[in-house]
């Protein structure tokens, strides 16, 4: 599972930090920053739960 | 939220449908309007006509789409019925109120404030959290059963920690809070919530010109130091308004109306009491289920649009029952009934959009902290009164309780 963010959609909501501190974290203007673009699949319930939590939509799954 | 609030003018009349709730619960005329027909025609409590939309899908849909659902508060002013203010009045009034502008000027104001709301800033502030509620639990305690949990615990904690936060005087609470209440109260005349709403403002304008004078390491020191050239005054008044209501209103009614919840649910109470792991989710269960903030901002059609299959012309009220949404059954099962065990995610309590809640991670943080800490402070916590005598705050913007006895 791969994720993209779009850091000009993001609203620094921090969502994703919230389910999945291991994929995302947030720069010091608060808007998203994909740790792990290639998601581990140990993480990847919580990266899936983090992309519809979010409520800008700036996240995507791009599944190969 | 005031804003929108001192939008509406005219006398507060009949209670509006999707305000009318029975104890925790929407009333069931709610539900039938979501099941059925998803969207409905109905007048606001100031005899705007707007569409009320129900359904869970259909909300997130609205509040996804800035561009064609409008928050601007100017085209709120020009509905039929709305308050004849001075062009100047209402500039001011909007100045700063993220709640009422759109992109591009929404996503300017927000990002200055963003850095101040991130998940690792939220975590440096839980030790003085931790502090600020067991120094009240410690009060009430010491003061010995009964209690009112609401002036004791539900409004000063949230309270304390937003006038923290800003750097707003926490002796000026009484007047602050007792404003802010009366601003949000529907039954009241509106020129009373308007001149309440400039009262307001000059308060809050004193506190930015002293910020401006000699910035403090407070968000509104930062915000004079960092973007005081960017920001008018009339802005940072606006700013700072709304995050004090914001930071105080909504999780002092969550904490008050979510510790009735619970006792009204004890083997939920139990949980949430005795094992750590299941607090976050009880939180967000709680969110969902009481959803306090009935509606939001009412939003605006840039053009003619379909929701749920039903089409609303452009320039129409569009108001969101973000509490019945929070029960659709497309989204979850049997959403009538508290279960702090089930997976919530995806409730509409904090918006959805652009708009969502800035303060979220704040609010969560508060709450995963409180509930546990009054649960475990006070094991045999109980009503002092009858269910049935305990005040629920009707006629306000956000749901609460006006009080609530307990003892222990």
């Amino acid at each position: 599972m791969k994720i993209e963010a779009d850091r000009d959609v993001c609203i620094g909501a921090g969502m994703c930090v919230m389910n999945a501190e291991e994929v995302f974290d947030q720069g010091d203007d608060g808007i998203v920053v994909v740790l792990e673009v290639e998601v581990p699949p140990e993480h990847a319930d919580a990266a899936a739960r983090a992309v519809a939590a979010c409520p800008s939509g700036a996240l995507r799954r791009v599944d190969a | 939220m005031t804003e929108t609030l001192q939008e509406e003018t005219r006398e507060a009349p009949e209670m509006p449908l999707h305000m009318r709730r029975e104890g925790f619960d929407p009333v069931p005329e709610m539900a039938a309007l979501r099941d059925d027909e998803g969207v409905r025609q109905v007048e606001t409590a100031f005899g705007m006509p707007a569409f009320l939309v129900a359904r869970h899908a259909d909300v997130k849909a609205v509040l996804a789409d800035s561009a064609r659902f409008s928050n601007d508060s100017r085209r709120a002013f020009d509905a039929p019925g709305a308050p004849k203010l001075s062009d100047e009045e209402r500039d001011r009034m909007r100045a700063g109120n993220l709640l009422g502008v759109d992109p591009p000027e929404h996503t300017r104001l927000r990002s200055m404030l963003t850095p101040e709301f991130t998940v690792r800033r939220m975590r440096r502030l839980e030790p003085r959290i931790v502090e600020i509620v067991d120094d009240h639990l410690d009060a009430m305690e010491k003061a010995g059963p009964p209690s009112d949990l609401v002036a004791d615990f539900a409004l000063p904690i949230p309270s304390l920690v937003i006038c923290e936060l800003l750097g707003v005087p926490y002796a000026d609470r009484e007047s602050f809070q007792q404003r802010t209440s009366k601003l949000l109260d529907i039954s009241l005349p509106m020129d009373e919530r308007l001149e309440l709403g400039r009262e307001s403002r000059e308060y809050m304008a004193d506190l930015v010109a002293r910020a401006q004078a000699a910035p403090g390491e407070d968000m509104l020191g930062m915000l004079v130091r960092d973007h005081g050239d960017d920001l008018s005054t009339d802005e940072l008044i606006g700013i700072a308004g709304l995050l004090l209501i914001a930071g105080h209103e909504t999780t002092s009614n969550m904490l008050g109306l979510g510790a009735l919840a619970l006792l009204r649910h004890p083997e939920q109470l139990a949980l949430v009491r005795d094992d750590p792991a299941a607090v976050a989710p009880a939180v967000e269960e709680l969110l969902r289920f009481l959803g306090i903030v009935h509606s939001g901002i009412p939003r605006t059609t840039t053009r003619d649009v379909e929701v749920g299959g039903i089409a609303i012309p452009a320039d129409s009220l569009v108001i969101l029952a973000l509490a019945t949404a929070n029960r659709d059954p497309r989204f979850l099962a049997d959403g009538d009934r508290l279960d702090v065990t089930r997976d919530a995610a995806g409730h509409v309590a904090f918006g959805h959009g652009v708009h969502h809640c800035l303060g979220a991670p704040l609010a969560r943080m508060e709450m995963r902290i409180a509930f546990p800490a009054l649960l475990r402070r006070f094991p045999r916590l109980a009503l002092a009164v009858p269910f049935d005598e305990v005040e629920f705050r009707a006629f306000h913007f956000i749901y609460g309780l006006r009080s609530l006895p307990v003892t222990w």
